[in-house]
């Protein structure tokens, strides 16, 4: 379980912690619903910030999962992959996406804080 | 601008008890509705092994009544309605003269041959009800009272126990039983559309939220409501049937008795099925891993066969499911392409899963 005081947070709703590991928000797990396909990217994957990396698949849709930051897959999280549901019951657990190897720690700078986070779910930019 | 001329969504007497069960919402239809209140799969699941309760009050519910009630549906309706006697149920079809698809309903026969009750799609009740005024005749009363009435549908193994919990005798399969709830009048139907068995109450608007409570099943939105019919092999209007296929084309020709008489539609479906169908409705089966959605592109070998008109992930199968039209004699192999890639597919018969319906 992720400390989410430590965390930063994309607008489209992924988290990445200091380590560069990769997940998706608990708001996130909720609007996507029960997922049952993920599809992860490649080890050694290199992705832009923003850049679509994955995709969840749920029974009620398929949803892009953008790289917070620049930088290059070093680790996936296999479990997810056989049990999607993980995603849902441990979003900042054992429901994690990916690591990245991030190009530019100071990036990091550019996201969210959880607080920060929090009021952007009260706008209606979180909400597409 | 865009807020003043919104339309307000119609809400069904239960909003209020599906907000407090912490339902989450779409729209349907017009109708603000839920979609989930846990999880489609875990309400999905309820209903499979044991049982969940369902608002479907967006139905429409439309009294026939008058001496020339059987002769007015018999000319209405596809399914042969003379058939069915006091307290029993028919699924039909209404089609156009064309043969095209106005609606599929539920006919309950209360009183025979002078007192129907029939029970309409939310998203096309105005509609059925000004074709049925049209296509009416001396003798007959029709009263569209889907604003007075509320129901919901009682699903899974263990739905008819928990019906049998709140009243007292239970209607067979297919049938219809009126009676009473904290005093108000209403309709106890065995029938259903998730491929369970169970029953659909209907009831006054202001008994209703009693009526949900003492069912106390897990309450199901929507979202499981699609899973659970498409994995029974059930159409859903607007989405596998509209007024430009036929139900020959939808494959439910058992609900078309071309020797019952005339009926509106007849003399166009009679001659399609003469000539043979140029196209229909085909399951489809993945073989590998996608989820197919409506829309998606059936394929057969490089060629657009049709398109997918619904598809999900199946949660009973662990495996993606599909309907859609594709023409007649079409061998494959067939895909669907799903997010860009061609996924292998397998056509099956319907339905994909038999439940516990009898």
């Amino acid at each position: 379980m992720q400390d989410i005081e430590k965390l930063r947070f994309a607008k489209s709703h992924e988290w990445i912690a200091p380590d560069g590991t990769v997940g998706i928000t608990d708001h996130a797990q909720k609007e996507v619903t029960d997922v049952v396909f993920v599809e992860l990217p490649p080890l050694g994957k290199s992705a832009a910030q923003d850049g679509e990396v994955a995709t969840l698949e749920s029974v009620k849709a398929a949803f892009p999962i953008n790289a917070p930051v620049a930088g290059k897959v070093s680790a996936v999280n296999d479990k997810v992959a056989k049990n999607p549901e993980l995603i849902n019951q441990a979003p900042y657990g054992d429901g994690w996406l990916f690591k990245l190897d991030v190009a530019d720690a100071g990036s990091l700078k550019s996201l969210m804080t959880n607080a920060q986070y929090e009021e952007f779910l009260k706008t209606d930019a979180a909400h597409p | 601008m865009t807020e003043l001329s919104r339309v307000s969504p119609k809400h069904t007497p239960l909003y209020n008890w599906h907000k407090a069960h912490g339902a989450r919402f779409i729209d349907f239809g017009g109708w603000e509705m839920p979609v989930q209140y846990t999880s489609i799969v875990a309400e999905h699941e309820a209903v499979r092994k044991t049982a969940g309760l369902f608002d479907i009050s967006h139905m429409g519910e439309v009294f026939v009544e008058g001496p020339a009630s059987l002769d007015f549906l018999q000319n209405l309706c596809t399914n042969d309605i003379a058939t069915i006697e006091d307290g029993q149920a028919v699924y039909s079809h209404i089609c156009n003269p064309q043969g095209g698809i106005i609606d599929d309903i539920f006919v309950y026969c209360l009183k025979f041959p002078s007192r129907y009750l029939v029970v309409v799609n939310a998203s096309t009740s105005d509609k059925d009800f000004e074709w049925m005024k049209k296509n009416s005749r001396a003798g007959v009363e029709l009263r569209n009272e889907s604003d007075k009435w509320s129901m919901v549908a009682a699903q899974g193994p263990k739905a008819v126990q928990a019906a049998g919990n709140i009243f007292k005798s239970i209607p067979e399969r297919h049938r219809v039983l009126e009676t009473v709830f904290e005093g108000s009048p209403c309709f106890i139907c065995r029938t259903g559309y998730t491929g369970e068995d169970g029953v659909e109450v209907i009831a006054p608007n202001a008994v209703i939220e009693k009526l949900a409570d003492a069912f106390d099943l897990t309450p199901c939105g929507l979202g499981a409501r699609d899973t659970l019919r498409l994995e029974a092999g059930y159409l859903l209007y607007g989405n596998d049937m509209d007024e430009t296929l036929t139900p020959l084309e939808a494959g439910v020709p058992w609900a078309v008795k071309f020797d019952k008489g005339d009926f509106i539609g007849k003399d166009a479906l009679a001659a399609q099925k003469n000539g043979g169908l140029k196209r229909k409705l085909t399951a489809f089966k993945l073989l590998e891993r996608g989820v197919p959605r409506h829309g998606f592109k059936i394929l057969c070998g490089a060629n657009v066969a049709g398109l997918v008109t619904s598809g999900t992930f199946s949660p009973t199968l662990k495996t993606g499911i599909a309907m859609g039209y594709i023409p007649v004699g079409l061998s494959g192999p067939f895909a669907i392409e799903c997010n860009g890639r061609a996924v292998p597919a397998e056509t099956t018969r319907l339905p994909f899963y038999s439940g516990s319906k009898k």
